[in-house]
């Protein structure tokens, strides 16, 4: 789950790291009690939207030489004119689609006198099964674009669980960053107390990008991404409320609801599976015989009759979708379940576009009966090649 | 011969209790008569399990007491995401040799702390989230459907549970069958990576090819193939058929699977084509095709 830049400040904040002062505001007629509240006389306005690479982005209602969505002001009039320009408009950026996000709310910050900027994320090394720090003193731009053209500059510490950061841990951060002074004292409490927020929250990324030494010479958390592990929110309450379903696809909070694994995607054929590597490979053999898949959608191993027809129901509401396939190939899932689901859904909110079914393993036959005794047009097919190219025949 | 589960593996249940675990207990039992001992419960020892065609097991109240009195040698664990972390610790201070756990949506950081009591044990973890494992007419740890096995010469390793039965029922119908089947599972720590499930396969005398079945996210398949190129280099090679799933998947979105995702540039479906290429397995681009894939490698 993701949350905005100034709830994972606010988070931050409460372990201890030093954030800047900020109000958060959804309509420009809170900008300017919002700005009157900071001390001045430099303030940025930002974007709240769940994707990065703000600052870059452009706006889809603004001429192409407007700025992006993350602006400097240097009065409070010039925080209002900013807060109009942005809010309520689309912003496109390297990490959103073509269609943009829709800005509903902006974070009014006290402005910083910046002496460098630097990068630092806490995650999950898979090849150690533990989690680690990734540094870099290339701070405040792309990191994949450092990563790619100088690997030199990311540092990575890795962290003993049973010891947590150590000393020597802060230290070797400290030399990565080349932070001296303050900063370098800084450091000692502001690593513990990240590492401590990502543990405690369950988060499964936190990226500060950039972490920045100021002109006095201390450390502050400029930008701030987290993200949590969707798996441990049932142990964090709090943190659930932070969600803002308007950041996410209507399909797809839907789907949640239900407990669906499901991704839209812009393709036309609609897919239903059992398993995630197998909805991958749907996904992969669609787009292998010339077509583009619609989602990705796991129904799981224990799903009943309701899953499946809510599954279905979805993946039919979304007015791109030409063609589905269901592909099943049954463990814990049985057959006759899913096909119980499809008609049930299909009797419904009926079917408009052509039905392609595999069905394999625990009670396939019992499934295909089913399926051919509903008197509904689903094409049968025999394997999952068969079932890829039958559904990418009737699309056409 | 087969790897890490034979006729004589005697296995514990934490978790029977409840729903999947009694059913997939019924399905072991039943399969070649899998060597299912005992369950285990906090509250229920001393009672009896019953199964729906009247197969019975003893509960006992800790997996100590469980391996003591049945001379386990391993463990599978249905326990529900909130507990399962705490049932593998369990499992490892009892020393069960070979625990599996079948369970989905564990937190990240509790397998963090398994992880590390894992690395201070004698003890093997498989998965979690992960589909279990099976060596044909013998021995059925786990969901995997039995029907589709056949006894034969294939070792089947996949980070996905329907994409490993994509590949057993392939080769089945292939006519090579399977030495064992190894589901690693999806999540992004786990116990057993592909390296460990190669370096057996390499080893046993039975398995004559081997699937290998990766998908996008972190770098295992990447490690795998160093892993197959050094093993080559020393003149230790079986052929080899691939897949990975996820080429169509979008960037920076979780598929399902908790480790099933690209991020940072890093984990994409092609440059874990490349690297397996590179180790001399043949990827199919076609999951549909994985049998066929490797009756054209074995033909040479």
């Amino acid at each position: 789950m993701n949350i905005h830049e100034y709830q994972a400040k606010q988070v931050l904040k409460a372990f201890g790291a030093p954030v800047a002062e900020g109000v958060a505001i959804t309509s420009a007629d809170q900008a300017e009690a919002a700005a009157k509240q900071l001390p001045g006389p430099l303030y940025v306005v930002k974007s709240q939207i769940h994707a990065g690479g703000r600052g870059k982005g452009k706006f889809k209602e603004l001429p192409a030489d407007a700025k992006g969505g993350v602006r400097l002001a240097f009065s409070i009039e010039d925080v209002v004119k900013n807060a109009k320009d942005m809010l309520g408009n689309t912003l496109v950026t390297a990490q959103t689609t073509d269609a943009g996000k829709q800005v509903n709310r902006l974070y009014i910050e006290d402005g910083a006198d910046i002496s460098r900027e630097l990068y630092l994320s806490i995650l999950v090394d898979r090849a150690y099964g533990r989690i680690a720090f990734v540094v870099s003193t290339e701070g405040g731009m792309d990191i994949e674009a450092v990563a790619h053209d100088t690997p030199e500059k990311i540092i990575t510490v890795v962290i003993d669980p049973t010891a947590g950061v150590t000393e020597a841990d802060c230290a070797a951060l400290s030399d990565a960053l080349k932070l001296e002074g303050d900063a370098r004292e800084d450091g000692k409490s502001l690593f513990p107390a990240l590492y401590k927020a990502f543990v405690e929250k369950d988060m499964a990324m936190l990226e500060v990008n950039p972490l920045i030494v100021m002109e006095n010479g201390r450390l502050r958390v400029l930008d701030a991404k987290v993200s949590f592990d969707g798996n441990a929110l049932f142990r964090h309450p709090d943190i659930k409320e932070l969600r803002d379903v308007t950041e996410e696809d209507a399909k797809e909070i839907e789907a949640s609801e239900w407990d669906l694994a499901y991704v839209a995607l812009d393709g036309n054929i609609g897919c239903m599976v059992n398993g995630a590597g197998l909805a991958m490979a749907t996904m992969d053999i669609i787009k292998l015989y010339g077509k583009e898949p619609a989602n990705f959608c796991d129904v799981g191993g224990g799903a009943g009759k309701d899953k499946v027809a809510a599954a279905f129901k979805i993946i039919t509401a979304d007015p791109a979708v030409q063609g589905i396939l269901v592909n099943i190939f049954g463990g814990i899932m049985k057959c006759d379940v899913i096909a119980e689901g499809v008609v049930a859904a299909v009797k419904e909110v009926g079917l408009k576009v052509p039905l392609v079914v595999r069905l394999e393993g625990t009670n396939a036959e019992l499934g295909k009966k089913i399926l051919n005794e509903s008197g509904l047009a689903i094409t049968a097919a025999d394997d999952l090649d068969d079932a890829a190219q039958k559904i990418v025949a009737a699309v056409g | 011969m087969s790897i890490l589960v034979d006729k004589n593996t005697k296995i514990i249940v934490q978790g029977l209790t409840g729903k999947t675990g009694g059913f997939h207990t019924e399905q072991a039992l039943a399969y070649h008569g899998t060597q299912m001992v005992a369950g285990v419960h906090p509250t229920k020892g001393g009672t009896n399990w019953t199964g729906s065609h009247g197969e019975t097991l003893p509960i006992y109240g800790s997996v100590a007491e469980a391996k003591e009195r049945t001379g386990a040698d391993a463990t599978v664990i249905y326990v529900p995401p909130a507990g399962a972390a705490d049932a593998i610790i369990e499992a490892i201070e009892a020393e069960i040799p070979f625990i599996t756990c079948i369970t989905e949506g564990i937190p990240v950081l509790d397998m963090v702390r398994v992880k590390a009591r894992l690395d201070r044990s004698n003890s093997r973890l498989l998965g979690p989230n992960c589909p279990g494992i099976l060596t044909p007419e013998q021995c059925k740890i786990g969901i995997m459907p039995g029907n589709i096995f056949s006894k034969g010469s294939v070792g089947v390793v996949s980070r996905s549970g329907t994409l490993t039965y994509e590949a057993v029922f392939q080769t089945t119908n292939a006519g090579l069958g399977q030495t064992t089947a190894v589901g690693i599972g999806g999540d992004p720590v786990k116990g057993t990576e592909f390296i460990d499930v190669l370096e057996m396969f390499l080893a046993d005398d039975e398995t004559h090819s081997i699937i290998m079945i990766g998908e996008i996210g972190g770098g295992a398949e990447e490690d795998a193939a160093q892993f197959l190129i050094d093993e080559a280099k020393k003149g230790r090679s079986k052929p080899m058929a691939g897949f990975i799933a996820g080429r169509t998947a979008p960037a920076g979105r979780t598929m399902g699977h908790a480790g099933a995702i690209v991020s940072g540039g890093k984990g994409d479906a092609e440059s874990k084509i490349a690297a397996m290429e590179a180790a001399g397995i043949r990827v199919s681009p076609s999951p549909a095709r994985l049998g066929h894939t490797l009756l054209e490698v074995l033909k040479g």
